[in-house]
């Protein structure tokens, strides 16, 4: 069989045949009460529903990290400490410059 | 008088749903044809361009105006169908044995004289629909845009969203695909 011959054959039985465009009865009317059915949204209702949507994960992130602090393992930094050492962190620069002023 | 496009998108989107009808109607004939270059059952057809609708409705901000509609809702069409094809890749590996027997009527009419079988007989459009069946999703869209449709490596690109390169590969791809299933057709029944 020639194989490039076929090809071309059954393409173009393919053009031949275009598919109709008939449209099913009252298509347009099925469509038509789907979409009223689901108004298009506003731009601030599509924001509003993605931040809502988000705000989901983030509490959920909230009440891990809350719950890490409060049953975390014992050796770790208190509430007090994790302020002194929160406070050290920001200060150290400064505290390094008065450092070296008292030695000049 | 009536109202142009452009006219009738904008009253969409202030929410005028109704406007929407007329668009509905004019393109629904051009989606149909399109839906069911890729799907067999009517109900398939219909549920693709009902998704297509709705998809252009939800997405209609997204229109900018620059090109016509009817591009864009074409864009639209393509890549539904495409999804559709994607995932529907069942029963790929179908043997040809079991032809129907006006399409093996068709094939021994084609052997024995390959003019003597004509282009426009229903035999010769299941079997290319059969052959367009067992290719994958991206190989079946390239070969239908590309050859059937007589598209150009740019329109396809637009339309699909893909890069011309990858349309090019894509397109060598999907001819070498369809080679191996005729020849496996000429296998299994002439060999």
């Amino acid at each position: 069989m020639n194989l490039a011959e076929f090809e071309r054959k059954l393409i173009a039985a393919a053009r031949a045949n275009p598919p109709s465009e008939r449209v099913p009865y009252s298509f347009e009317k099925r469509i038509m009460a789907h979409l009223r059915a689901h108004p298009l949204p506003d731009e601030c209702s599509q924001w509003a529903g993605a931040l809502w949507r988000a705000s989901v994960p983030c509490v959920a992130i909230m009440l891990l990290l809350s719950a890490w602090a409060f049953l975390g393992p014992p050796g770790a930094a208190t509430g007090a400490d994790l302020a002194q050492e929160f406070d050290n962190t920001v200060m150290a620069a400064v505290d390094q410059d008065s450092t070296a002023d008292s030695a000049w | 008088m009536e109202r142009t496009e452009a006219e009738l998108i904008a009253a969409v989107l202030r929410g005028d749903a109704g406007s929407f009808e007329p668009l509905v109607e004019k393109y629904s004939p051009r989606v149909f044809a399109t839906a069911r270059r890729y799907a067999r059952r009517e109900s398939e057809v219909e549920d693709i361009v009902q998704e297509v609708w709705l998809k252009a409705y939800q997405k209609l901000r997204s229109f900018r105006g620059e090109a016509p509609f009817e591009h864009w809702l074409m864009r639209l069409a393509v890549r539904t169908c495409y999804d559709f094809l994607r995932r529907h890749q069942r029963n790929r590996e179908a043997t040809f044995s079991e032809l129907s027997e006006p399409e093996q009527d068709w094939l021994e009419r084609f052997v024995a004289q390959p003019d003597g079988a004509s282009e426009t007989a229903e035999a010769a459009r299941q079997l290319v629909r059969r052959v367009l069946e067992q290719l994958p999703a991206p190989a079946r869209l390239i070969i239908t845009l590309l050859e059937i449709e007589d598209r150009s490596v740019k329109e396809i690109a637009k339309l699909t969203g893909w890069s011309m390169p990858l349309v090019k590969v894509r397109a060598f791809r999907a001819r070498a695909e369809m080679r191996k299933i005729l020849a496996r057709i000429a296998t299994d029944k002439y060999l």
